[in-house]
């Protein structure tokens, strides 16, 4: 473009930098949003720690009508659910990758891949209801318990919605190793089945740890189909057979309570404050991932 | 010999361990349409509630959630689609934009009902909006942004570079190269992961339950700062804050939202693999 350039060049450099500055910032919204909830979250959560007295805050009994409000049962709840259905979703989810790339013919994947799909898209109070109508009562059942609303039914159901995620990022990882590390397998005499667990899913490892770790972050701040079949009870799970007793998660309480609170009470505060301590959560949770992602990204070759 | 005996049963088990996975979900959809469609019927779909809504239809629960989906539409695309352009067209990789993908990676994993409270304290209150559809699109709108971002750039990526040399070789600007050339080539890609996005703000409960969902309204809302029912909510009030609901009508209206839901993963996918396969490139 020379000195003298005609008016609709001009015209154009205007557009182009208008529109470079709009995308910018776009761009860089994101930032913003993360920003902005965190801040509201601080704003209407803070005020509980100069409210309640740390020991208060850190106990073992919630009740917010007598002023006790202590988070600790909460967020061994939100645990033991988590940790359980992790259990359940990470054996399950990896053999189901395994399956899908390594061991089914191609047919068999065509329709695997959708039908997982599909659970991916099934609402979570979908999930939540079905819950309480069909496994609540096969749990009750079997296990001759009072309620069939405990903190395992809340896991199995978490375990299932984890699945979609660990299962896609685990098969992303086993894709990404190359052919040539199985056709080595292979060649040294191993069989199909050694080479996939002594070098396939050991090449993938960085992969399956992500797909865990998001698995996790997705269970732990599960509301709805959490909060419709645990039970609700806020009660510290210590002895054994709490994984068969109802609980309350973090989230749930959130969503059960805040509906009935008056603005600016220490109620209202201290369910921010569960909202601060589940973002920092799912923060870290979120950034051990991307930086399992980012350093695999940086080592080059083998994705 | 033995070792093909382990693996003989190795992938047996790994078989079963994904039927483990895959039957519940037929069972569970299989479930929801056998038992959901005896309460389907023209009046339950267009009907208001009635009787306690243990009559009548859901017809604004499901007007509630279309219009709570196009408000997110309408917040999210322009947003989400600049920042994906920005991400695939212009960003470099300086710490900055590695703190842009950090922050996406994040709000895909902030807890629905953490936007929940954050649309309490930022719509509804500090701005004033009051518990409305508009608080509530806000809201979903922020939910789905990453989900919309990351299919959008990813189908913006997947573009050549050659066709933006071509543009800018032919003396286009790279204004002119994105919105002539790249953008249209993306376009599939982009609208199947708008949808993805959408259909995830359609389903939700938490992120609406302080901010637009009214439990009983029984008219249509009349203007944006009104409360609305939804689907999803109006699902989880009747299973479980109304006793003696029929256990019909709360088939039925799981039924309506599956089928809502997964028929735009239905369309998503078409689109997604129709494109795909007429690529030339």
């Amino acid at each position: 473009m020379t000195e003298n350039s005609t008016p609709t060049s001009s015209q154009l450099r205007w557009t182009e930098f208008t529109v470079e500055a709009l995308i910018r910032v776009l761009g860089f919204s994101t930032i913003g949003f993360v920003l902005l909830i965190f801040f509201f979250l601080l704003r209407e959560g803070v005020p509980v720690f100069l409210e309640v007295p740390p020991g208060n805050l850190f106990g073992t009994r919630w009740y917010p009508t007598f002023d006790l409000f202590g988070t600790l049962p909460l967020i061994l709840g939100s645990a033991l659910v988590t940790v359980t259905a992790i259990a359940i979703a990470l054996p399950l989810g990896v053999a189901t990758a395994v399956f899908i790339r390594e061991v089914a013919p191609n047919w068999a994947r065509e329709i695997l891949k959708p039908v997982i799909e599909v659970l991916a898209g099934i609402p979570s109070v979908v999930l939540g209801f079905l819950g309480m109508t069909l496994i609540a009562p096969l749990i009750r059942e079997t296990l001759g318990a009072p309620t069939g609303l405990t903190a395992f039914t809340g896991a199995l159901i978490l375990a299932y919605m984890a699945l979609p995620t660990i299962i896609s990022v685990a098969e992303d990882a086993l894709d990404a190793v190359p052919k040539s590390y199985r056709d080595a397998g292979l060649a040294m005499g191993a069989t199909q089945w050694q080479t996939i667990w002594r070098v396939v899913v050991p090449a993938a490892r960085s992969g399956i740890v992500t797909a865990v770790m998001l698995g996790m972050g997705r269970a732990i701040g599960e509301t709805m189909a959490v909060m419709m079949v645990t039970g609700n009870a806020a009660r510290m799970p210590l002895t054994l057979d709490s994984l068969f007793r109802p609980i309350r998660t973090m989230t749930a309480t959130i969503a059960a309570e805040m509906g009935e609170v008056a603005q600016g009470s220490t109620h209202y505060h201290a369910l921010f404050g569960i909202g601060i301590i589940l973002f920092l959560l799912t923060f870290l949770i979120n950034l051990a991932a991307a930086s399992v992602m980012f350093k695999k990204r940086r080592r080059g070759g083998l994705r | 010999m033995n070792r093909y005996l382990t693996q003989h049963v190795g992938f047996i088990l790994l078989g079963l361990s994904t039927l483990l996975v895959v039957v519940p979900i037929l069972v569970v959809v299989g479930a929801i349409v056998v038992w959901g469609a005896g309460a389907i019927s023209w009046e339950f779909l267009t009907a208001m509630p009635r009787g306690g809504m243990k009559a009548g239809g859901i017809f604004p629960a499901i007007v509630g959630t279309l219009l709570l989906t196009l408000g997110t539409a309408v917040a999210a695309i322009p947003v989400g689609i600049g920042g994906a352009i920005y991400l695939a067209e212009y960003a470099r990789d300086t710490w900055l934009t590695r703190a842009i993908r950090l922050a996406i990676v994040n709000l895909a994993g902030i807890p629905s009902v953490v936007y929940g409270l954050f649309g309490l304290g930022l719509f509804v209150l500090f701005l004033g909006l009051g518990t409305s559809i508009l608080a509530g699109s806000l809201t979903l709108a922020i939910m789905t942004l990453p989900i919309i971002i990351s299919t959008a750039e990813e189908s913006l990526r997947a573009v050549p570079t050659e066709f933006r040399t071509v543009s800018a070789s032919l003396g286009g600007t790279r204004w002119q190269g994105i919105r002539n050339i790249v953008l249209p080539q993306a376009t599939p890609g982009i609208i199947t992961g708008v949808i993805l996005g959408l259909l995830r703000a359609a389903g939700e409960t938490a992120p609406i339950l302080f901010t637009v969902a009214a439990f009983f309204l029984p008219r249509l809302p009349r203007s944006p700062l009104e409360q609305t029912m939804a689907l999803p909510y109006h699902l989880y009030v009747i299973s479980t804050q109304v006793p003696g609901m029929p256990l019909e009508i709360k088939y039925g209206t799981a039924l309506v939202l599956l089928v809502l839901v997964l028929s735009m993963n239905v369309v998503a996918t078409v689109i997604r693999s129709y494109f795909r396969r007429r690529r030339q490139w």
